[in-house]
């Protein structure tokens, strides 16, 4: 076992340091037309007119597609197929598509898109989900996807989560805090926009290529969207510029417009999305209002807590159900509480339909529960890490929602460690004597500790599987076809290492196959921080097969063991050259979960990972801003596979949590997002980026796990932001209860 | 119009439309590496040198650079062996998913020609223009410093 744990290379950087790493703008087609979306420039209306004859006479453009056009149902596949393709009656968002016309090249389309005229009836509109639920106000959910509907039109669902007696609970507190926490939106950002290219085959088929993380999704959106069998329809995945949840769901819309466009021109289509097309019409991070009321006994022991959260879902349904549910899971944090009551909303408004983003529904809770802890803190008078690590779940320990742990519970470590390496009380000290001396500038430090359900979870557990094909060329060589994708994490990297230190092979003896739905087995989204633990597990399953085969052929041909990995093309050769199957199957599935509905209690995820962050800012006290000067980082991810692409994965969520809290914003009135582009959207630069952040892993090791790992790309976001939050709140002595903190927000805070 | 301009060490004529960008031109006549991140110049995914010097090719009009030279990220390794630029961010794992990676090795390349010597600060100042979402910096920081070592060594031979 020699590339295990190592910094292995990733095999695909070499083609993207070259330029030569394909995304789906990069590629062509025969014939091939570009397409551009006509959407709505209202948040909620009824259709009156849709005349696009003006559209149709640009000379270069070839079709036009309306509702009428669709050939299989007029949705867009997700989970509740509430959304749909093209509204064909009434809108619900600002840029929900309506219709859609396919031109000679792009500016042609552009132009084209300007001779559309839809008429359109204005409607009243609720942008703001606590509006959303009052009575009376205008209804946005469709009503099959409203779970709630009894209780309010515009209530997609409601969770909740009890367990022991939250009265008893906060009797035998010692002190009680309470708060309120709002978060805005979060742009993915990714560099590269959303695209898809579509192309119809022979035989009634048809070929999506694009950037997205979970192909078997797209597959079947199109196949539904076009009325055609899964087997028609073939989903390549083109190199991915980024995705963080944002191309979980959103590709399945954008291939299906393309879709239609290419089905009805039969030429290919080209559709991708422009930044602000992309930051104003596609999924972004839940806005949410978080409630809580936390109790502790004097020595700093939870003994209650009640959380209500209302997440924005938008119009339409898309994951936000699945979102919701990982924020109930998530609430108590890392913490055992022997007394919960967690009460969550998701909320149709007539605003751009939100979804998955790294954290998918955690960061919310998290910002809430975290500032909590220092609240409690605060009011006994304790070291806030010390509070942390008296709650910290361990080994045997019962989460919030009843989860008795077995094994892999690194919280605490994580927390010990983030106290060395920070030099926690140095650094207290340190901070404060540079406040003494600085009048006009304040440092804080701040800690957060979260864990994370890894993998889909109970929610869908039949989503939670993952196939590996495996074949031995005949020259030794080794291919590699798995159904979870490249998005710039390290999968390829990490499933490279595994296959390759199991069979002795070096690196570039392996080649993974494109992922191609049609040559790689369905193994689930690319989401949940899932990839490397599922896709890991398949790949070590197709590898004990292949090798019991390569044993039994080395012994037929008198070669000993320890010789296999140098003479493998030996063995090759004479499977070839005896018609020996040199290909096999690897298969892996999650470790049974459960949950009930009623009572919100189970065993909701087979795992969980860990982080403890901390944070030290610098505020200016006459502008407000904020600098983030350092940043450490102690995760409990099981085994890391690779050190390399790992602490580049905390290292990139450190500064995208640092985004959340602190730089990003998007305002939003009567509906309507003001944002343009990355002009208006503020993304962390390499100025704003900590010097030189540290980062460690402690290995609480995951026996069924691949040599132990679990899962780590989402949990760096979800510690970072809050780490920095509690910096800054520490930093200037007052609460701060809302996202971002702009320096007109630090301002305000400071005011108050 | 016709322009005639330089790329990567080959002089080519090419029919424009007064509006094109750079950006457009070069992406239409295959260099691919030239990557569109925001085509409003903040992101910085479109860098190529420009007589030397990195622009945002989004931003330029391509009728403006007739008789110029440009480099692309294809133009960057020679006899197919990696610029030390290159080298350094594989080395240093600054890649992760490669859509802001060549505008930022060009950007790099701008500041150390400028600056063979540049300090933290320097770097910070030189790249800041240039967006990623994935890595933090940190590993492209360190990529750029080990690149301006190699190429200060393989200066003074």
């Amino acid at each position: 076992m020699t590339l295990i744990g190592a910094g292995v290379p990733r095999p695909d950087a070499a083609d993207k340091v070259r330029g030569e790493a394909r995304f789906v703008d990069d590629l062509a087609f025969p014939g091939m037309l570009h397409a551009r979306v006509i959407r709505s420039p209202i948040p909620h209306g009824r259709i009156l007119r849709v005349d696009l004859s003006r559209v149709a006479t640009h000379p270069r453009v070839h079709c036009t597609v309306t509702p009428d056009d669709v050939p299989g149902e007029n949705v867009v596949h997700v989970i509740y197929d509430d959304q749909p393709a093209l509204a064909s009656d009434v809108v619900r968002y600002v840029g929900e598509p309506v219709a859609l016309l396919a031109a000679e090249d792009r500016e042609s389309a552009r132009e084209a898109e300007t001779l559309a005229r839809v008429d359109y009836e204005a409607l009243p509109a609720v942008s703001d989900p606590l509006e959303a639920l009052r009575p009376g106000a205008p209804v946005v959910a469709v009503p099959a996807a409203a779970e709630g509907r009894d209780e309010s039109p515009n209530l997609f669902n409601r969770m909740r989560l009890v367990k022991g007696d939250v009265k008893r609970g906060f009797a035998e507190a010692d002190v009680i805090v309470e708060g309120e926490y709002r978060t805005g939106y979060q742009e993915h950002a990714y560099l590269e926009t959303q695209g898809a290219i579509a192309v119809p085959e022979e035989q009634g088929a048809i070929t999506i290529y694009g950037s997205l993380q979970c192909p078997f999704y797209v597959q079947g959106a199109v196949a539904k969207v076009l009325g055609l069998p899964l087997a028609k329809v073939r989903v390549v995945q083109t190199a991915t510029g980024g995705a963080f949840g944002g191309k979980e769901d959103v590709p399945s819309q954008v291939a299906s417009l393309a879709a239609l466009l290419a089905w009805k021109a039969r030429r290919a289509v080209k559709l991708v999305y422009d930044r602000e097309e992309d930051v104003l019409t596609t999924s972004k991070r839940h806005p949410s209002v978080v409630r809580y009321k936390s109790g502790a006994k004097k020595d700093g022991t939870l003994t209650a807590i009640e959380v209500d959260f209302v997440y924005n879902a938008g119009a339409y349904q898309t994951l936000s159900s699945a979102v919701l549910w990982r924020g109930l899971l998530t609430a108590a944090g890392p913490y055992r509480v022997p007394n919960v009551g967690i009460d969550g909303r998701s909320v149709a408004t007539h605003t751009v339909p939100n979804g998955a983003f790294r954290g998918f529904g955690s960061p919310q809770v998290i910002f809430a529960h975290e500032s909590q802890m220092d609240s409690l803190a605060e009011r006994l008078g304790m070291d806030r890490l010390e509070i942390r690590r008296r709650n910290a779940l361990r080994v045997g320990d019962e989460t919030a929602c009843g989860q008795k742990l077995k094994e892999s519970v690194g919280v605490l470590e994580t927390i010990e460690r983030a106290r060395e390496l920070s030099r926690w009380e140095d650094r207290l000290r340190a901070v404060a004597a540079f406040n003494a001396s600085h009048p006009h500038r304040r440092r804080g430090v701040g800690v957060s500790s979260v864990l994370y359900g890894v993998g889909l979870g109970a929610k869908s557990p039949f989503l939670d599987k993952a196939g590996a094909y495996l074949k031995l060329e005949a020259d030794g060589s080794v291919t590699l076809a798995v159904g979870t994708v490249e998005m710039g994490q390290g999968l390829t990297a990490a499933l490279s290492q595994i296959a390759c230190d199991a069979l002795g092979i070096r690196i570039d003896r392996l080649q993974l196959t494109p992922v191609d739905t049609t040559r790689v087995p369905d193994s689930g989204p690319t989401v949940a921080s899932r990839g490397t633990l599922m896709s890991g597990l398949a790949v070590l399953d197709a590898v004990k097969k292949l090798r019991a085969r390569i044993l039994d052929a080395s012994n037929g041909l008198g070669i000993p063991e320890e010789e296999i990995p140098a003479r493998l093309n030996e063995i090759a050769r004479s499977f070839f050259l005896r018609n020996l199957d040199p290909a096999v199957e690897g298969w892996a599935h999650a470790e049974p979960v459960d949950w009930d509905p009623e009572t919100g209690l189970g065993n909701p995820y087979f795992v969980y990972s860990y982080a403890t962050h901390v944070a030290e800012v610098e505020v200016d006290l006459t502008t407000g801003e904020i600098s983030l000067e350092d940043c450490v980082a102690v995760h409990d991810s099981g085994k890391i596979l690779n050190q390399g692409t790992a602490s580049g994965q905390v290292e990139g969520g450190i500064v995208q949590g640092l985004g959340f809290a602190v730089t990003e914003e998007i305002a939003e009135k009567d509906g309507r997002l003001k944002v343009k582009g990355f002009t208006t959207y503020r993304i962390p630069t390499i100025r704003d980026a900590p010097p030189s952040p540290t980062v460690e892993f402690v290995e609480a090791l995951y026996s069924p796990g691949p040599f132990g790992a679990k899962g780590l790309g989402e949990v760096p976001l979800m510690a970072a932001h809050a780490a920095i939050a509690r910096a800054i709140a520490h930093a200037i002595g007052k609460a701060v209860s809302a996202y971002p903190l702009s320096p007109e927000r630090v301002r305000q805070a400071l005011a108050s | 119009m016709k322009i005639s301009l330089t790329v990567n060490g080959a002089q080519r004529a090419f029919d424009v439309h007064p509006g094109d960008t750079l950006l457009e031109v070069l992406r239409r006549e295959g260099y691919k590496g030239v990557k569109k991140g925001c085509g409003a110049g903040d992101c910085g995914a479109c860098a190529v040198l420009l007589d030397g010097r990195a622009v945002n090719s989004c931003l330029v009009l391509a009728g403006k650079a007739d008789g110029s030279e440009v480099l692309t990220i294809e133009g960057l390794s020679k006899d197919g062996a990696l610029h030390p630029l290159q080298e350094a961010f594989l080395d240093e794992g600054a890649v992760q998913c490669g859509y802001c990676t060549p505008g930022m090795i060009i950007a790099s390349l701008d500041l150390l020609t400028h600056h063979p010597d540049p300090n933290e600060e320097e770097i910070r100042e030189g790249i800041a223009g240039n967006l990623c979402r994935c890595t933090g910096y940190t590993k492209e920081l360190r990529a750029i410093q080990a690149a301006a070592e190699k190429m200060r060594e393989a200066r003074h031979g």
